[in-house]
């Protein structure tokens, strides 16, 4: 949308990871409308506040709904979109500073609640458009603005987070594969309960990470990223820890289970028995 | 001359029956055509702590909970040295005397509630045994009060005979204590059935059966002093198809989840008190800037921080005014009467759905658990508005022009970005001045839809008038009553605070004095007043309890005195 609209002037840096990451969110929406025969409009995209939020902005082609809000509050306002209508589709995109710092407190319950919708995490383990400050997932030691003599704190490891916490589907990406990207996105908005697809989506100015992430074999670096490979059980916590904490960046469906309902399903299934209450029967009640 | 009301005070430990026999005495009264009020006072602890309950009952509407007492009934030693004070030259303490005896004080006399209630073979029947004799001090026919247990546990069980026997039986126990020890308060004038059916209700319970009525759809909130017993009631009722109630784990969730549902197109609301509006101050601003229907209920309690989370205060106005950093002024209502709950929420609903933004509902600690007779609302009689849905094609400019515009709906057509930065007529964010001047004048130019609200206004063409707002009204009527025609003095009173009604704006800026009493240090109401033009000053109190009706007398005269000498010296 943005590039026919004057008025709006911001741009992600060239490589931004952000581009790939549209790219997939794009084709997964496209596929979504065609595989499902529903309007674009059944899609609603809740968008957080860094580089990333703007992908709402630049989304090209048939337009979803979107709400572009505060910072860190990406899932109660999905949750609250997606309870009024459990018909919709509900996507949140925000990256690893709004979802992991300031909103951190949210997603342990959406966890609890199995909450049906998808997070599409960019991660570039930097605070973007502040500058370059750290965030929860940048090394330990690390230089940036805020830490001019270093990182303090450990990186937080997010799929291992997410698996702690029970999300039912947990997938990893990479942001410069979008077509492989888009099939995770799909799957994560099939999945009939809180997913993620947490992405590693590099940021050229403040944290380029392409290097290290694909490897170089001139200069002896081994890629941090690894394809997963057919061999494992997704519905397995333990093959899930243990993919997680094999080293590198595994990149595919790390974890899947269908066991628990979904807040929306639970909801209907208990509020079926319960029945209507209207506001004449209710007013009664009072009735000296 | 018969006594035209009765004041009675029920105090005790948490857990005593203190509360149920309050509300029973209320609910017996009203059964047969008194009016009565319930002013509640409650312990900061779960089990046991010092609490009590008063309640009114008059012939006519009641307007405060009473200064002084013609009864109290004490459930414990404490209670008696407490609260024996309270009751008036005349008046009677009745003591519970399986917990203590006192040397004759010429005013009390001791009965054994629960040995009596164990009597009739029915434990719970206390309640009972003390109503009994209350209603034996004023010589109120015990056929009142059979009348009222039959009605109220005739259930369909099997046991309802013998449940309705043992009450009345615990009734005219109590009623021989009261005769044997020989006081009287004189005889309660007659009840005379009002005109319309009545319904006994609580503040809290009118503002949920106003927002279902107006048809709320979607309801979260978080646990918090004095606004829990809105969730605990909405989780029961507020079910059916289309409706979502759901407890969340913070008032962050609850405003961001109700503007997510907002959004999507349904009526949504929260209620929450003093902390955890603060915590909704950002995404109240968010609700504003991307035009949101969204009702959020402050039920104040004494603040700032924990502040007196169990006490009443009037103090939120300024933050729920301008909750949210930028240019912000929120629609609020604030209902001075258990009545005017239900129509606030109502109203609180409509406003949000005309003119698409945050609407603010404030009510207090002290309307919040008042029990009050109120004509029962016709809802074929109430007007209720929705929002105007965009039924166009794709390409809309959803924040186009002056005023408010219809809204999309996901899954509907209109596909725009809701947006919280400031943005261009599709949603897009934008840092163009002209277009952050034309969308801030565009959502202040919204709240003109809400100025239609109505107003009380009595000896209109008086210099000096009394204007309180929200639960302050009850004891301020009261004191106007008595003044009126001793004291150059009018009256006006609206719940339509922000923004107020034009020509109410336009009558208080032509006054001499407008004087406010209100719960809080820094004079909040009268200050926003004085911003808009008019001469305000306020009465305040904050000792976390309502205003007396005879200090608030006093108070005025005072003001009112030291007003006409400042003129004279001019």
């Amino acid at each position: 949308m943005s590039t026919k609209n004057p008025e709006y002037d911001f741009k992600w840096c060239p490589g931004c990871g952000d581009f790939g990451v549209r790219r997939a969110l794009e084709f997964a929406l496209a596929d979504r409308t065609v595989e499902k025969e529903t309007p674009v409009e059944n899609n609603v995209v809740v968008a957080g506040i860094g580089c990333s939020g703007n992908l709402t902005h630049l989304l090209e082609g048939p337009q979803p709904f979107s709400f572009h809000g505060i910072h860190g509050r990406t899932l109660p306002i999905a949750m609250g979109v997606k309870m009024a209508r459990p018909d919709l589709n509900v996507v949140i995109v925000a990256g690893d500073g709004d979802f992991l710092s300031i909103g951190m407190e949210h997603i342990a319950p959406q966890a609890a609640r199995n909450l049906n919708v998808t997070a599409v995490i960019m991660d570039n383990a930097v605070y973007g458009l502040t500058k370059g400050q750290s965030s929860p997932t940048t090394n330990l030691g690390e230089i940036t603005s805020s830490t001019p003599y270093g990182k303090m704190e450990s990186p937080l490891n997010p799929l291992d987070l997410y698996l702690t916490l029970g999300i039912s589907f947990i997938a990893s990406g990479y942001s410069s594969k979008p077509r492989d990207t888009a099939k995770l996105i799909t799957a994560a908005m099939d999945h009939p309960g809180f997913s993620i697809v947490h992405i590693q989506s590099p940021c050229t100015t403040y944290n380029d990470t392409y290097e290290i992430l694909k490897g170089n074999a001139k200069k002896g670096i081994q890629p941090l990223l690894w394809n997963i490979t057919e061999d494992h059980d997704p519905s397995s916590t333990d093959s899930a820890y243990n993919l997680i904490h094999s080293g590198g960046w595994p990149v595919g469906i790390i974890y899947q289970s269908s066991e628990r309902p979904s807040l929306d399903q639970q909801h209907e299934e208990i509020h079926k028995k319960v029945g209507e209450k209207t506001a004449r029967q209710l007013l009664d009640r009072y009735s000296l | 001359m018969k006594k035209l009301d009765l004041v009675v005070r029920f105090a005790g430990e948490g857990g005593q029956g203190v509360v149920t026999s309050a509300e029973g005495l209320a609910q017996a009264a009203t059964q047969v055509g008194y009016h009565a009020l319930t002013y509640a006072t409650f312990p900061s602890q779960i089990m046991g702590g010092p609490t009590w309950t008063q309640t009114r009952v008059s012939t006519t509407e009641v307007l405060s909970a009473g200064d002084e007492l013609d009864v109290l009934v004490a459930f414990n030693k404490e209670a008696y040295d407490s609260h024996a004070s309270a009751v008036r030259e005349g008046g009677v303490v009745v003591y519970n005397s399986e917990e203590f005896a006192i040397a004759d004080d010429l005013k009390s006399f001791g009965m054994p509630f629960d040995e009596l209630a164990k009597s009739t073979g029915n434990t719970r029947a206390a309640n009972m045994v003390v109503i009994g004799a209350i209603a034996f001090l004023v010589n109120m026919p015990q056929e009142y009060l059979e009348e009222f247990v039959t009605k109220r546990f005739t259930r369909g069980r099997t046991n309802d005979q013998q449940i309705i026997e043992s009450n009345i039986k615990a009734l005219s126990l109590g009623r021989d204590q009261a005769k044997n020890s020989g006081f009287n308060l004189g005889t309660l004038e007659d009840a005379k059935m009002p005109s319309v059916d009545q319904i006994l209700i609580k503040g809290n319970e009118a503002i949920c059966l106003g927002a279902v009525a107006a048809g709320l759809d979607f309801y979260i909130g978080y646990p918090i002093s004095p606004a829990t017993t809105v969730l605990v009631w909405m989780e029961s009722n507020l079910v059916g198809p289309g409706k979502f109630v759901y407890q969340v784990s913070s008032e962050i969730e609850a405003i961001t989840g109700i503007l997510g549902a907002g959004f999507a197109g349904k009526k949504a609301m929260t209620a929450t008190a003093g902390p955890g509006f603060s915590l909704m101050s950002e995404g109240l601003g968010l609700g504003w800037m991307a035009e949101i229907p969204v009702v959020v209920v402050d039920v104040q309690r004494g603040g700032p921080a924990t502040g007196l989370p169990t006490k009443t205060e009037q103090s939120d106005l300024f933050a729920c005014m301008h909750p949210a950093h930028g240019d912000v002024s929120l629609p609020i209502i604030a209902p001075g009467t258990v009545e005017e709950c239900f129509y606030a929420s109502v109203d609180a609903l409509n406003w949000a759905e005309r003119y698409q933004g945050p609407v603010i509902l404030m009510s207090e600690m002290a309307i919040a658990e008042r029990a009050q007779n109120i004509p029962k609302p016709d809802l074929s009689k109430l007007n209720v508005e929705s929002r105007k849905v965009y039924q166009g094609s794709n390409g809309y400019m959803r924040y186009e022009g002056p005023g408010v515009t219809p809204m999309p709906i996901p899954g509907g057509p209109g596909s725009y970005t809701a947006n919280g930065s400031e943005h261009d007529p599709i949603g897009d964010t934008t840092h163009l001045a002209e277009r952050h001047v034309q969308m801030t004048e565009r959502r202040f130019n919204k709240l003109n839809l809400l100025k239609d609200g109505h107003y009380e206004s009595d000896n209109t063409h008086e210099r000096i008038v009394i204007m309180p707002w929200g639960g302050s009204k009850g004891p301020s009527q009261e004191a106007y009553q008595e003044l009126r025609g001793k004291l150059p003095i009018g009256w006006y009173y609206t719940m339509y605070l922000n923004p107020l009604p034009t020509s109410l704006l336009e009558e208080l800026r032509q006054k001499e004095l407008v004087l406010v009493p209100e719960l809080n240090y820094q004079g909040q109401w009268s200050s926003i007043l004085r911003s808009q033009g008019v001469n305000a000053e306020s009465i305040t109190q904050y000792t976390g309890l309502p205003f007396k009706v005879s200090d608030l007398i006093a108070k005025i005269e005072n003001r009112i005195n030291s007003h006409t000498e400042r003129k004279a010296k001019a």
